[in-house]
């Protein structure tokens, strides 16, 4: 296609769009974007299927609008969560939390959240711009990233677990190990052979869900250790400097945004791929090419501009794909194409053909989302930034409310919010073990699909080997997986180097031998069973991947157990945090946990509202040290917001045991 | 069988109570109409086109709210609506698609569901064409027998999916197909063709027209057949979509060693009317009375006669007809039952191939 033709149908896109309606339409979706991206574990998919039973019969352009402002904003938005709380909003902004969290916590929380914006933003309309031209080129570049390709990014992306291994970097690697043999669990992507699962337990089937792990690996054990201190996230309760600051670090970092934003847009354009790589391949670039890597995970300001240029740029690479060739590239994307079809749009090659102006529009809409949703964002950043400067223990029961909502939309079952609390004690140890967290998630997010591309890569060279020895090294050895197995090497190499800067935890205490033993006992007993599991399932495809990666962190595991019997126990390899300032902040672990335990139980008695009810009472009243007024009032907001929430979103809440017996009306049954 | 029964008494009764259905009235009520999926895939889309217009037709208009259950493939939510079976009020419609189907024809040991308990009101029928690499096309000549040399590769999504259709035609028509299992939908298989991974593959007709009829445009892609459609008798006929392509029935018939009678034939038919022919069907719990039944029946046959709808439908659904009323119990019972023959003709076969059992 002509370039001045683009150039036409993009000025006439523009007048479509501009447009009293249309615009109303673009800004509702970007509020409604805005509001469902800060509240953690809720993101695009959650708004879009708000928005999707109205898109029928719809104007397009008007359709298109809503759902692209919402889609566009939620990255910007979801920063929020990361950066004050250190509860990732969603998939694509964990790295956020590796340097956004740290900065939270000193003071800094407005100038991290502005920064984030201003990057969010232009990367944002880096992806409209790159999304306007690429459109009508993209198709032979996409067609190029055939399975050994997308594989080598996935490993390039497992890659990024050599920076962020902490101290230790066989625990990075049990840690990363782990996290895949997590998510391996389930019934396999090739040929359904169940692992460490049984049918008699149909929950487990359908493996661990990512917002279920993210949450419990980064939320819980944060809001625990959070609510043991009984103080505010930002130590001393002040704000530092404020939003202007933040805008002045992305001008000083502006090539490392654009460096990133080009990554995102990237990584988007490639489908099949998702948004959970973008962040940490950013972040991992940010930290190899930085000349001082030593405040890097303690609070570095480009540690949260690398990945917030990424993310937004994603959803404009991301739009490629979706767009001409109809194939989503994440959960929203294709909740999205499902609005296109009620818009009586079917993406395709000839979308972008025939309906260049139509298609145009999502280009503007995209940019001007960015442009409402930033502003927005920083205008606010300086008053939400106080929530930080408030006293944790009255922000945490509304927050875990909010987590355990978040989680059960996943399968709607009580049994989400167990596993929530069960990951979260996971997260817990990992986090007092020094375990490294990140590296453990982004072994589970990665899992599935680096088993899915191992097995069909291998497939398929092995059917290309068998017609020729040449035709199958075609294959496997393209000038791009060339490349990219060069970009492993030595974002490995370089990733090892650096790690000894990029520390989750500054002190590393270290007590007695006994407790991170058994820690890293019981991980070993796990991991044993998983590889005894894998052996025993009979379908080969099925079989290997958690076999090898099992046997691998296994033995990983073995060669610390035994670093552990042979040195002193001052060595590294026994950090505990209990045995620092953690152990000695005014409330206990175990006893801090009970209350979320206590909610869990209420809730397979009584069903979530109830449960809620009680729980929001009585920790007003003990920890909040509440007046019963004052501890009624307090409730009453958190049920009437989540109450609202659900009503809104069609959602109902989680039973227990009391509604099998009693037919309850809504919110309750 | 008590399905039968079922279907003759939805028969007479539509015919009788056209008057009873009037004093039903759904105003101010919320109506959950839910599928055992998530918001992401087809069957959303299938369950938001018809979740307004359902609401619009019926007595009052109630508010038709689509509720997602995923879960185990689709039979944790059947196994939800199965246990919600004396809810007679109405209020509470269930959508269920193929993927629902198949593991319930195979016998899967995650169901609990009862097929012949539920009382079908609407079956929505979709269509698929197989297509070829441009060199393995110009061999096609209306049977298969130039073209058993080759080794296939096809992308898929796992076999005892909706791709139990095409991996079974291909091995009736005597083609050494090489499924790359663990696929995400049929749009990254035919991805995997695009980018000359994959040399077989199959779209369902809205993405078929929507992105392969420009690669065929383009002589990048051939179609070679449909999986045709079925008419009122239950015979298969060609796609009314795609009249001009033969079907996989004239296919196997031309080609050598692929037989349209016999337990694979009618192995591959029971299925293709579960996965195709009636993909996706909503049911009314087994206790709601004949009275809200008719009601239902009359605002569907309301909503899918409507002036327009089959333009619109055809955008989002495929130009196919959609059943209502006892069309949708007979179209249900052929797509629930298969002979045990077949059944075990199927299960040998995922054995065997594929190393897939169901225990």
């Amino acid at each position: 296609m002509d370039f001045s033709v683009a150039m036409g149908e993009l000025v006439e896109a523009f007048v479509l769009i501009f447009q009293p309606v249309q615009l109303a339409y673009l800004f509702g979706g970007v509020l409604l974007g805005l509001s469902i991206g800060v509240l953690p574990g809720l993101g695009g998919i959650a708004g879009l299927a708000l928005v999707l039973p109205f898109m029928y019969g719809m104007d397009p352009v008007a359709g298109l609008a809503l759902m692209v402002g919402l889609i566009a904003v939620i990255p910007t938005s979801d920063t929020f969560s990361s950066v004050l709380l250190g509860i990732p909003g969603s998939s694509a902004s964990q790295a956020t939390v590796l340097d956004g969290f740290p900065l939270a916590k000193q003071g800094h929380a407005a100038r991290a959240l502005s920064a984030a914006f201003a990057s969010s933003l232009f990367g944002g309309l880096f992806g409209a711009v790159i999304l306007s031209f690429f459109i009508l080129i993209a198709r032979p570049l996409i067609l190029a990233f055939g399975l050994p390709e997308m594989l080598m990014i996935t490993i390039l992306g497992m890659s990024m677990v050599a920076i962020l291994a902490g101290r230790v970097p066989l625990k990075g690697v049990v840690a990363a190990g782990t996290g895949i043999m997590a998510g391996t669990i389930g019934a396999a992507p090739a040929g359904g052979s169940l692992r460490m699962s049984t049918y008699d337990f149909p929950y487990i089937v359908d493996g661990l869900q990512l917002v279920i792990v993210g949450l419990g690996i980064y939320a819980v054990p944060e809001i625990v250790s959070l609510l043991r201190q009984d103080r505010p996230i930002a130590e001393g309760g002040t704000l530092g400097d404020g939003w202007v600051q933040g805008v002045k670090d992305w001008w000083d970092n502006k090539w490392l945004s654009v460096r990133c934003a080009v990554i995102g847009v990237l990584v988007g354009v490639i489908p099949g791929l998702g948004g959970s790589v973008v962040d940490w391949i950013a972040y991992g670039s940010a930290v190899q090419t930085a000349k001082d890597r030593s405040m890097f995970g303690q609070g570095d300001i480009r540690g949260v501009i690398a990945p917030e240029s990424s993310n937004n740029a994603k959803e404009g690479g991301g739009l490629v794909p979706t767009l001409i060739f109809g194939i989503p590239g994440s959960g929203s994307m294709a909740i999205f194409l499902g609005g296109l079809a009620l818009l009586n749009l079917s993406p395709g090659p000839q979308m972008v053909r025939n309906n260049l102006d139509i298609t145009y529009t999502i280009v503007w809409s995209l940019a001007l989302a960015n442009v409402f949703g930033a502003g927005l964002c920083i205008l606010l950043s300086k008053y939400i930034a106080k929530l930080t400067t408030i006293r944790f223990t009255i922000l945490a029961p509304y927050l875990f409310m909010m987590i355990a909502f978040a989680a059960f939309q996943s399968r709607q079952s009580p049994l989400d919010l167990a596993a929530l609390i069960l990951i979260g004690i996971i997260g817990i140890l990992l986090r007092r073990f020094d375990f490294s967290r990140p590296a453990f998630l982004i072994g589970f997010v990665l899992s599935q699909q680096s088993e899915i591309f191992v097995n069909q890569a291998f497939q398929i060279a092995g059917a290309r080997f068998r017609r020729s020895f040449e035709n199958g090294l075609d294959y496997i050895l393209s000038p791009i997986t060339i490349v990219l197995l060069i970009l492993t090497v030595v974002s490995i190499v370089v990733g090892i180097k650096a790690s000894k800067n990029i520390r989750e935890n500054i002190d590393a205490p270290t007590g007695s031998k006994m407790a991170p033993a058994i820690f890293l006992g019981v991980v070993t007993v796990y991991l044993l069973i998983s590889v005894i599991d894998a052996f025993g399932v009979s379908r080969l495809q099925d079989k290997v991947f958690p076999l090898t990666v099992g046997l691998v962190t296994l033995a990983g595991a073995v060669l610390l157990l035994i670093r552990m019997w042979r040195t002193p126990e001052t060595d590294d390899v026994f950090i505990d945090l209990e045995e620092g300032a953690e152990g000695e902040a005014p409330h206990g672990l175990w006893s801090t946990l009970a209350w979320f335990g206590l909610l869990l139980g209420l809730t397979f008695l009584f069903g979530l509202i109830i449960a809620q009810i009680g729980f929001m009472m009585g920790f007003f009243l003990t920890r909040g040290r509440f007046g019963l007024t004052r501890a009624a009032v307090a409730t009453a907001i958190g049920i009437a917001f989540i109450m609202g929430l659900a009503s809104i979103l069609g959602r109902d809440f989680p039973p227990g045991l009391l509604q099998a017996y009693v037919d309850l009306p809504w919110p309750l049954h | 069988m008590k399905i039968t029964a079922v279907a003759a008494f939805t028969a007479v009764a539509t015919v009788s109570g056209g008057l009873a259905a009037s004093a039903q009235s759904y105003e101010g009520a919320t109506i959950d109409y839910v599928i055992p999926f998530s918001e992401s895939g087809g069957s959303a889309q299938w369950a938001n086109f018809f979740a307004p217009l359902i609401g619009q037709a019926l007595p009052g208009a109630p508010t038709v709210v689509v509720r997602y259950r995923p879960g185990a493939g689709s039979t944790e939510g059947a196994n939800w609506f199965q246990g919600e079976q004396d809810s007679n009020d109405g209020l509470l419609i269930f959508g269920d698609s193929g993927s629902t189907k198949f593991p319930y024809l195979l016998g899967d040991p995650r169901v609990r569901y009862q097929y012949q308990d539920w009382t079908p009101i609407l079956a929505s029928a979709t269509g698929g064409v197989v297509y070829l690499p441009p060199d393995l096309g110009e061999r096609f000549d209306g049977d298969m027998d130039d073209l058993k040399d080759e080794i296939y590769l096809y992308g898929s999504q796992g076999a005892t999916t909706l791709d139990l259709v095409p991996l079974l035609a291909f091995k009736m028509l005597g083609l050494q197909v090489d499924p790359v299992f663990g696929v995400e939908g049929r749009g990254d298989g035919r991805l995997m063709f695009e980018r000359g991974e994959a040399n077989i593959d199959y779209q369902t007709s809205s993405a078929y027209i929507a992105n392969v009829q420009p690669l065929v445009d383009g002589g990048l892609a051939v179609p070679i057949f449909t999986w045709g459609a079925l008419d009122e008798t239950g015979t298969i006929v060609r796609d009314p979509t795609f009249p001009d392509m033969p079907t996989f029935k004239e296919v196997c018939e031309a080609t050598e060693g692929c037989e349209t009678s016999g337990t694979a034939w009618d192995a591959w038919k029971a299925f293709f009317v579960a996965g195709f022919a009636n993909q996706k069907t909503i049911f009314l719990p087994q206790s709601a009375p004949q009275e809200v039944v008719d009601t239902y029946i009359a605002a569907l046959n309301d909503v899918v006669s409507a002036e327009g709808f089959q333009a619109k439908a055809e955008e989002v659904l495929g130009a196919y007809p959609q059943l209502v009323g006892p069309a949708a119990v007979e179209a249900t019972e052929q797509a629930t039952n298969i002979s045990d023959e077949a059944k075990q003709y199927v299960l040998d076969w995922l054995k065997e191939d594929y190393g897939v059992t169901m225990e």
